[in-house]
């Protein structure tokens, strides 16, 4: 089978992100940027199918400004065959990616698409969701486990009460939560591998696609912040503070 | 035009998010209705019914309903939701798992995890786990919005009298089979819904050693939570963890014991009341956060704070 993972490229999750003075957005620039986590997992299962025999083929696929090409890499020398980069530097939104990522479903035909269940930037969560919607495919959202079957895949999802397990027909769009694997780190060989495979590069104009942003974002701002508390020194301390001056015990 | 509100129910109850997003829905307009669409799920369309400021339930059902599964689920809520300005999910496991493929269908973004309603099209929602807040306005003719629960108070379950509308099935591919769920049983209250939570971190180290947090938070009627560490170490399930991509909560007192206080934890419980946190590390990130903090050894402070609890005749709420 044929698989295509969708990788992002987002600010480092080890970086403290800082709102900008004007209130546009968050700092950008000189920030370390390195492939979405989760995302790092859906390639990670990809590349456990092919290397199991049950996946002939991974294609890597991210979309946004040139230096989406790193993240690509990235996945390719974890162990992708090839990659495609849409390529604009215009603001993507979900739904303008999930559609993007239709019309590469419409000429890669894979068995299915594995990405990460959230990006940990816009923490929006609806990529997936929304590539199964307008393919008309199920979808395996939040998984910790993945089981192929015959034309089927059964999927464990982490859900609020516990565990959920589901049937769903292939082809199939497969989100990752945090528990489905453990992302390796590329080897240096393999790095240098990767950079001779292929990365072909489209456009949404090429591909079609209206990618106008619905959402405009008006200001961002920083959170309300936490008074700064007090160390208290004995258990009977606490105690007494939780429950005459906080009242909450 | 009136707000359509998902349900989620278990076919017989509600799930308490549902109130939630039904208090955020009539920040929008005073024209609130609830579809619920279940299996044999009488008693849940009862319990939507007589929530307070709820003046339609439309109720479908079909046993592919049963579950929630978003390719059964979507098309309904499609079909019903185009009559509609905005449709409101709540942002729990089953909302996020809809929400996008109904918005998809369409054509219109969704607006995740919202917790402030500026006016009918801008709303405020958290990204980056928090560190940020962005203010976005949308241009969709339809609004398909999940909604965080800690961020509006509960609908009163009881004083509506909302009209009830039977609406039929939708056929559909039948892409998806429900083939089985491990839920954790507890008698404790349910996380996101608990006035006092107690969470251990990596700082337990081991699963057994959760017997204290547990033994505390039975005294306080608190439920038991976890850190992604702890989760990830195995020594509490994932639906225990708190967190950016765990639960969100917002408890009156949250109690974190041997967490450090990363990022991603902090995203999940820094707007509870009042935080107390507990761990050896002075200088461990929690204590940002913290209301109130002890440095030392949890081992020894927990059952110590159990046994004050007796000492002062604390009981819970």
């Amino acid at each position: 089978m044929k698989l295509l993972v969708a990788v992002k490229r987002v600010i480092d999750y080890n970086v403290k992100v800082r709102v900008k003075v004007d209130e546009t957005g968050v700092e950008t620039s000189n920030v370390k940027m390195s492939m979405n986590p989760f995302d790092e997992i859906a390639v990670e299962e990809a590349i456990r199918l092919l290397e199991n025999g049950t996946a002939s083929e991974v294609v890597a696929v991210s979309m946004g400004v040139q230096q989406c090409q790193e993240t690509i890499r990235t996945a390719l020398a974890m162990g992708a065959d090839r990659g495609i980069h849409v390529k604009t530097d215009e603001e993507l939104q979900p739904l303008a990616v999930a559609k993007l990522l239709s019309k590469i479903v419409e000429h890669e035909k894979p068995d299915a698409v594995i990405l990460g269940k959230q990006a940990i930037d816009d923490d929006s969560n609806q990529t997936g969701q929304m590539l199964a919607g307008v393919l008309g495919w199920s979808q395996g959202t939040f998984a910790s486990e993945i089981v192929l079957t015959n034309s089927k895949v059964n999927v464990t999802r982490e859900i609020d009460g516990g565990l959920q397990t589901i049937a769903i027909n292939l082809p199939a769009v497969i989100t990752t939560d945090l528990r489905l694997n453990e992302p390796r780190y590329a080897s240096l060989p393999n790095i240098m591998k990767a950079k001779k495979k292929e990365i072909v590069e489209m456009t949404p104009e090429g591909l079609g696609v209206d990618i106008t942003p619905r959402l405009t974002t008006l200001k961002v701002t920083e959170p309300p912040k936490r008074e700064e508390g007090i160390k208290v020194e004995t258990v009977s301390e606490l105690v007494e503070k939780l429950k005459n001056e906080a009242g909450v015990i | 035009m009136a707000v359509l509100v998902i349900a989620d129910h278990n076919n017989s109850t509600l799930v308490p998010i549902t109130l939630n997003t039904v208090t955020a829905a009539q920040a929008i307009d005073g024209d609130v209705h609830l579809l619920v669409a279940g299996n044999n799920a009488g008693s849940a369309v009862e319990a939507a019914k007589n929530i307070a400021g709820v003046t339609k339930v439309l109720h479908v059902d079909a046993p592919k309903y049963e579950y929630q599964l978003a390719e059964a689920l979507t098309p309904i809520v499609v079909e019903q939701g185009v009559n509609y300005s905005h449709i409101l999910f709540p942002s729990n496991t089953t909302g996020k798992n809809v929400g996008p493929r109904v918005a998809a269908l369409l054509d219109v973004a969704q607006i995740s995890d919202v917790v402030e309603i500026i006016s009918s099209d801008t709303f405020v929602r958290p990204i980056y786990a928090g560190n940020a807040m962005a203010t976005v306005q949308s241009s969709d003719p339809i609004k398909v919005i999940t909604v965080r629960g800690t961020a509006f108070a509960a609908a009163e379950a009881t004083g509506g009298s909302g009209t009830v509308e039977t609406v039929a099935a939708i056929d559909d591919p039948a892409l998806s089979d429900f083939l089985g769920e491990e839920l954790t049983k507890s008698e404790r209250p349910e996380l996101t819904a608990a006035r006092v939570i107690v969470s251990g971190g990596r700082g337990m180290q081991s699963g057994e050693n959760f017997d204290i947090i547990e033994k505390l938070a039975d005294k306080l009627g608190a439920a038991v939570g976890a850190s992604r560490a702890a989760v990830d170490a195995g020594y509490k399930p994932n639906d225990y963890q708190v967190g950016q991509t765990g639960k969100v909560v917002a408890p009156e007192l949250y109690v974190a014991v041997g967490i450090s206080g990363a990022i991603q934890h902090l995203a999940g419980m820094k707007d509870s009341k009042v935080i107390v946190a507990v761990n050896k590390d002075e200088e461990a990130p929690i204590f940002s956060v913290a209301d109130y903090g002890i440095v030392g050894d949890l081992f020894k402070i927990i059952p110590e704070l159990d046994e004050e609890l007796i000492k002062q005749d604390i009981k819970p709420h």
